[in-house]
């Protein structure tokens, strides 16, 4: 369970994120979703712990991120914005580094990685040096590093970004199979429909604050369509501040 | 502490692909300086012995007006071209490169000879061209050389002895050991030492900062459960690990080198061998952690690639202020001057390859001094790192 408390960041006058709150549960999908400069990144950054909260505290597992970085850390995989991979180090390297230093033994590790190359379908190019690998090949090992340590939580920062259409599906397929396994996952997206496809529950933030948060059936009651919906729902917040 | 060999292991295997690096840190770096060394000295060899064994040539003028010098220089087996210039035509001739040294006898010079009294002569050359000068302190000498000879036989024919006009004999005593003439020579090799050090861990510095923040991959990194000092110790340890090969390697091509190189044959010789070497390794030893620390720190805050090579290579000329410091006022080994690291890496190097004598203290108070700085440069990355800024 992935979890934010009245959660505020500041960058000099600018309140970048303003008491955010909301959970994401285990076995389900949610979808953190909102329009380019919202403060998803912010408060994603802030659940992982690369950003100290002015204000709020930010919870994996009922762990405080803040108090216990390191045991918070270990139960969480993280696929920042843009994760980018060592070119000169073969996919099976890559992953089996972040799995180093997540403290994995070296027999869990080679049963990890082989269990992660099988999901994944990564046997063509497992051995292979990262410098010339596809989008959605790197997606694959990124996402296989996140979840070298096998966390219960899983945070993703605007996966589909510069991925093609195959690589999207599978992403999707991906994504489905961790919530089937009982894992919390939390993912962000400015695209509606990407978020609808796949999610349980939507989080919408807007102008840095927590503008709905509910199931994506509740959200389509009242409104022709989700998309709708979403406009209507910032719309609503300009015409508050 | 784990986290630290893990990240020091990665970077170490990693960079030991990439072609920027082992181009930097095992070949130019480490090569580079003896290489220029070898064929610095062998031209310098080249040019000494071409020089004594080179007659001198002048092309004079009015030579007719000056049988007497004519034949002296002649005796003294100088090459003398005979040519009509006018004092403009010599300044041209010497100036167009057409002749290196222009003697011109004036027309009123047997008169003068005759007469005894001062023969004018004029003697064109241009000073500021260091081969054509050093013919022309050669005819100089050789015209000194006919002058104090007709002085003799005048004074002589006069009944005066000559040798009253030598009332102060002066012997010039040279006390410079061949190891100490080397000086200069020297100074450069321990220059590019440090040099080469640093370019060992150059690109290292860049691609586990910069690198990694242009490539993507920092934030992933610092969400892994290690602390952000284990994570940079890791990189400037694998950063020194690549500085100690590139030492290594530099020192061991000069070794090398020098045994290639006839310097006794300059009248230099050099304390340089393996035992020496060694010795210089150790010296240089604690320089490398503070140079990890130094371009780690300064590439942390460039944003790109490109931003961070353009402030390490004004981090890599940081050494040699110390040195042309040390050329400019000929510092000599002091233990206060063994709290700058490397201008005391530089004295102390030179101490062991002059054959002198040097102090266990000044070695380490220098090592101190420059792991102290190594610390300090390292908690401050350290805490630069675990700034939300890091990130941009």
């Amino acid at each position: 369970m992935i979890e934010a408390r009245a959660l505020s960041k500041r960058f000099g006058a600018v309140a970048a994120v303003r008491d955010a709150s909301f959970v994401a549960r285990d076995g389900e999908i949610t979808g953190f979703l909102g329009p380019n400069g919202a403060g998803k990144s912010t408060t994603l950054r802030m659940l992982y712990g690369i950003f100290a909260p002015d204000g709020g505290s930010a919870h994996i597992d009922e762990l405080d991120v803040a108090e216990q970085p390191f045991a918070a850390r270990a139960r969480l995989g993280v696929l920042p914005h843009g994760a980018g991979l060592y070119n000169n180090l073969t996919a099976r390297e890559n992953i089996r580094y972040f799995g180093a230093l997540q403290g994995l033994s070296s027999a869990r590790m080679d049963a990890r990685v082989a269990e992660l190359c099988r999901v994944l379908g990564m046997q063509d190019f497992i051995d292979r040096r990262a410098k010339g690998f596809s989008q959605g090949q790197r997606i694959k090992v990124a996402l296989a590093r996140a979840l070298v340590h096998d966390p219960r939580n899983l945070i993703l920062d605007e996966p589909t970004n510069g991925l093609d259409v195959m690589a999207i599906r599978n992403l999707r397929a991906m994504l489905l199979d961790l919530k089937a396994e009982g894992r919390c996952v939390l993912f962000s997206s400015h695209v509606m429909q990407e978020v609808a496809a796949l999610c349980d529950r939507v989080v919408i933030i807007g102008r840095g604050a927590v503008l709905a948060d509910a199931t994506v059936a509740s959200l389509r009651q009242g409104a022709p369509s989700l998309e709708e919906a979403f406009l209507r729902i910032l719309d609503g917040a300009e015409g508050l501040s | 502490m784990g986290g630290l060999l893990i990240v020091l292991a990665k970077e170490f295997r990693e960079n030991l692909r990439d072609r920027r690096t082992i181009m930097s840190a095992l070949l130019f770096g480490p090569l580079f300086g003896p290489l220029l060394f070898g064929l610095l000295v062998s031209r310098m060899l080249n040019q000494s012995v071409t020089e004594s064994d080179e007659p001198l040539k002048i092309t004079l003028s009015g030579g007719e007006r000056a049988p007497g010098l004519l034949r002296y220089l002649e005796g003294r087996a100088v090459v003398i071209s005979r040519r009509t210039l006018s004092e403009d035509g010599a300044r041209s001739a010497v100036r167009g490169g057409a002749a290196a040294v222009v003697l011109l006898i004036p027309e009123n010079y047997p008169a003068r000879f005759s007469a005894g009294a001062p023969a004018p002569v004029l003697l064109f050359a241009d000073s500021a061209d260091s081969q054509a000068r050093k013919h022309a302190d050669r005819a100089r000498a050789a015209l000194a050389g006919y002058s104090s000879a007709v002085a003799q036989l005048r004074l002589e024919i006069r009944g005066v002895d000559p040798l009253l006009t030598v009332p102060v004999a002066v012997n010039d005593i040279d006390v410079a050991t061949p190891a100490g003439r080397a000086v200069i020579v020297l100074g450069s090799m321990t220059y590019f030492v440090l040099f080469a050090i640093l370019m060992g861990g150059l690109y290292l510095a860049i691609d586990c900062t910069a690198g990694e923040r242009e490539r993507g991959s920092l934030e992933p990194l610092l969400c892994v459960p290690v602390g952000r000092a284990s994570l940079v110790g890791g990189k400037i340890a694998a950063t020194s690990a690549y500085m100690c090969i590139s030492l290594a390697l530099s020192l061991t091509a000069f070794v090398a080198a020098f045994r290639f190189v006839p310097l006794e044959r300059l009248g230099m010789s050099t304390n340089l061998n393996v035992g020496t070497a060694a010795v210089c390794f150790a010296i240089c030893l604690p320089f490398v952690p503070l140079g990890a620390a130094l371009m780690t720190f300064v590439a942390s805050f460039t944003r790109s690639y490109r931003e961070a090579q353009t402030y390490l290579s004004l981090v890599l000329l940081v050494p040699t202020m110390p040195i042309i410091f040390a050329g400019l006022y000929s510092l000599k080994p002091k233990s206060s001057l063994m709290l700058i690291p490397s201008l005391s890496q530089h004295l102390l190097m030179t101490s062991v390859l002059k054959d002198q004598p040097v102090a266990p203290l000044d070695v380490a108070v220098s090592a101190l001094a420059s792991l102290s700085l190594a610390a300090l440069l390292i908690a401050l990355t350290a805490r630069h790192w675990r700034r939300e800024t890091l990130l941009g």
